[in-house]
């Protein structure tokens, strides 16, 4: 017996992974939600048949979504997190002893109760004192917050679906109002290889260089996204991703990463031409 | 209204059944279920091409409907609680030119508010009937147009015994209803017939808690905007006949003397099934769309200066009634025109609502809207205030114009004209509408005098980037006018 995920990157190309066991499969209100175990990238998350993260590649994501803005901007207590209702993003946040206070804001409260149960690997630090889980749609969330933050994190979901809305500029606009004047926010910017990621990306890039001052992208590469090739946006009101690079303070906190270094924050900016290109048609 | 009867879908059932019996169209339309054009059937579906047929002996025929189609009106005026409805596919426009021009012939007499849709007016000039405005009282805060007063009705009814019919908006686009049960008594007392524009108020009809609608209220005629509130396809609509007063064979003259005489099926069943939604599952609907309307209003005058205006502003007479499902939103506080606003929405957040006007803008909140999007309507509001929030100086201040009418319009559109310049044309009488759309309620209507206010309000109207539309000039640099003689 053969049991096989696949999800169409495009109408045209299909990605599948083997499938041990489904351990999970459930409907909340905004999606359908999957965990699956698989013998090449162990336990696995899917909503609405989109793979969301794998146990093997999900440290790619996180490190990359959490220590560039704060090796950039050590200083940052206060931290917002839109979306990553898997608690990667925050796993990652409560390693900095100088955070001082985390919210997390999820639309799917199912996400999170499955991933208490299913995917411990991130789903480690609910616990920690410092974090404050909301159930609430991000819009609404940010659209009551002023100059509190020093950091968003916006990990959503892609484009369409309950994600939309963290794509569009009045969202981008009200994390602007959120952050403090040196605040930073990062979000997962969707794709440049495939054409409709490409717009996606594109339309994202347009609408956060209309709200902030310093607007840079950065990428990955992360094995079971789209193309495997993955951006993320840096946007500030103040640091620049690279000339504000703290790199002695960070390393000197001695963490350890599987894919983050200092070396690899600075290089992550110097992107491929063609996806240069098309963040300047839009800038 | 027989729950178990209006299950019943007869266009779309023999719709079906026609399918099934493939039948060899030697018939129009031409393109014959799609296969003579192979571009539309791929932009439409094949399902939408294969329904797009003529009139037939198994479909009936909407100019004389004796079969399926005169079933489904049953239905409908069982649904609206109507003596008679008729399926209308030349929109509300040709419903309300219909009740017009059956209530009034050419020199009678019409009493209505002059916060109407451009169609009422252009009933008058296809008929010759001569319009009686009643002042609607306005707002001047919110600058908007509220409902007659029944004193005004009143009073119009004294000095005009001869008029045929008394029109009411029920409600206006802005949501707000006139006393109409006591309108109509008023007019019923002095032997003239009731026409109500319901073009927003289909849901008056299925809800719980709305405003009286138009047959509930007695009224003898009612143009309602199915595909408004209530689901169907864009240009169908019903119009309603209420007591006896009317003969419904009549209107059925009056609508075949404009309409077209192939009825597009495809209008046809989406009237059909929505009929059956409605009056199935009107109230959850309906229950759903006032609930996100309130949600949307409450987060929005939390923002701070905009005022999602509601129930509050009831006040017995020129606003008897609110429609809770409008979400009408008065913008001046932001310093900013509603036009403006909606057009920051849309080009800078893709937003799209209903209309802008001086004051206010308007979104449509229906049975296809999610919690989702109005937390982007609310957010995208948000920050346009944080972006561009400005004195508010400079506005204009909303200011009812009282239309001198000085020929009446059917004269006055078809008299001997020339064209002016906008600045030139002061003083003299317009033979042509000038409005922005939407709403489509006109600045000015044929055979009205132009003066000083009406010129600044259109030259305001066109700096905030209003849509004016009327005019045979389409920039609207210049008006026709009478020829003085």
């Amino acid at each position: 017996m053969e049991l096989w995920f696949t999800e169409k990157h495009t109408p045209s190309v299909k990605f599948s992974i083997q499938v041990d066991r489904q351990l999970y499969c459930g409907k909340s209100e905004f999606q359908r939600i999957d965990v699956f175990d698989s013998r090449e990238f162990g336990r696995f998350l899917t909503l609405d048949g989109y793979m969301m993260l794998t146990e093997k590649d999900e440290f790619i994501y996180h490190e990359m979504m959490v220590h560039i803005p704060l090796a950039v901007h050590p200083a940052a207590k206060k931290v917002l997190v839109i979306g990553g209702g898997d608690g990667g993003a925050v796993r990652e946040l409560t390693r900095y002893s100088t955070i001082e206070h985390i919210d997390l804001v999820e639309i799917d409260e199912l996400v999170v109760e499955v991933c208490k149960k299913h995917l411990p690997f991130t789903a480690c630090c609910y616990g920690d004192e410092r974090v404050t889980v909301h159930y609430q749609d991000g819009l609404k969330y940010i659209r009551r917050c002023e100059n509190e933050y020093d950091l968003i994190i916006v990990d959503s979901t892609d484009p369409f679906g309950p994600g939309e809305g963290l794509f569009t500029k009045e969202f981008y606009g009200n994390c602007y109002k959120a952050l403090k004047d040196d605040g930073i926010m990062v979000n997962q910017h969707e794709s440049a290889f495939y054409q409709d990621d490409a717009v996606a990306m594109q339309r994202a890039h347009k609408r956060i260089v209309d709200s902030f001052p310093i607007s840079r992208v950065y990428q990955a590469h992360i094995p079971t996204y789209p193309s495997g090739h993955w951006l993320f946006g840096f946007a500030a009101k103040k640091y620049h991703p690279i000339e504000d690079l703290k790199a002695a303070k960070w390393n000197a906190l001695g963490f350890k990463t599987r894919y983050y270094n200092t070396r690899l924050h600075v290089g992550s900016f110097a992107l491929p031409n063609y996806v240069e290109e098309l963040l300047k048609d839009v800038e | 209204m027989s729950k178990l009867k209006q299950e019943r879908m007869p266009i779309l059932e023999a719709l079906n059944q026609f399918k099934k019996s493939r039948i060899v169209p030697f018939d129009v339309p031409g393109h014959k279920r799609g296969r003579g054009n192979s571009e539309l059937t791929d932009f439409l579906g094949e399902q939408c091409m294969s329904v797009d047929v003529n009139s037939m002996k198994p479909l009936d025929n909407l100019c004389h409907p004796v079969s399926v189609i005169k079933e489904a009106e049953t239905l409908a005026a069982d649904a609206f609680g109507a003596r008679q409805a008729f399926f209308m596919v030349n929109g509300t426009t040709s419903a309300v030119q219909s009740m017009v021009l059956s209530a009034c012939k050419k020199g009678e007499k019409i009493i209505l508010p002059r916060n109407v849709h451009r169609s009422v007016i252009n009933a008058l000039i296809l008929g010759g009937a001569i319009p009686v405005y009643v002042n609607p009282e306005t707002n001047s805060e919110l600058g908007i147009s509220l409902g007659m007063s029944l004193a005004a009705v009143e009073k119009a009814i004294k000095e005009n015994p001869e008029a045929k019919a008394v029109l009411v908006n029920n409600p206006t686009y802005y949501g707000i209803c006139s006393n109409l049960k006591a309108i109509t008594e008023l007019a019923h007392q002095q032997g003239m017939l009731v026409l109500v524009d319901e073009a927003h108020g289909t849901h008056f009809y299925f809800g719980e808690n709305m405003p009286i609608s138009a047959m509930a209220a007695g009224a003898d005629m009612a143009s309602v905007s199915m595909h408004k509130s209530g689901g169907s396809l864009t240009q169908s609509s019903f119009l309603l006949v209420g007591g006896e007063t009317v003969s419904p064979g009549y209107v059925r003259q009056i609508i075949n003397l404009t309409q077209t005489t192939s009825g597009s099926y495809l209008l046809l069943s989406s009237l059909d099934i929505s009929r059956k939604n409605l009056a199935c599952n009107g109230k959850a609907i309906f229950a759903k769309v006032t609930e996100m309307a309130q949600y949307a209003r409450d987060e929005i005058n939390q923002i701070g200066d905009y005022y999602a205006y509601s129930r509050e502003l009831i006040n017995g007479d020129t606003i008897y009634d609110f429609d809770e499902t409008k979400l009408s939103i008065n913008t001046l506080n932001v310093g900013l025109a509603g036009i403006e606003v909606y057009s920051i929405l849309r080009d800078e957040y893709d937003i799209q609502v209903e209309f802008g006007d001086v004051g206010n803008i308007l979104a449509y909140i229906s049975v296809g809207d999610s919690h989702r999007n109005l937390e982007r309507l609310v957010s995208a509001l948000a920050e346009i205030r944080r972006i561009y929030k400005k004195d508010k100086a400079g506005m204009l201040q909303y200011e009812y114009i009282n239309p001198e009418v000085v020929v009446p319009p059917q004269k006055a559109f078809y008299a001997e004209k020339e064209a002016l310049p906008l600045k030139e044309s002061g003083g003299r009488i317009c033979s042509e509408f000038v409005m922005c759309y939407p709403p489509g309620i006109p600045i000015l209507a044929p055979g009205e005098k132009i003066t000083a206010e009406i010129l600044d309000s259109i030259e305001y109207m066109k700096d905030k980037g209003c849509f004016l539309t009327g005019p045979e000039d389409m920039d609207v640099a210049s008006l026709n006018v009478l020829k003085e003689v």
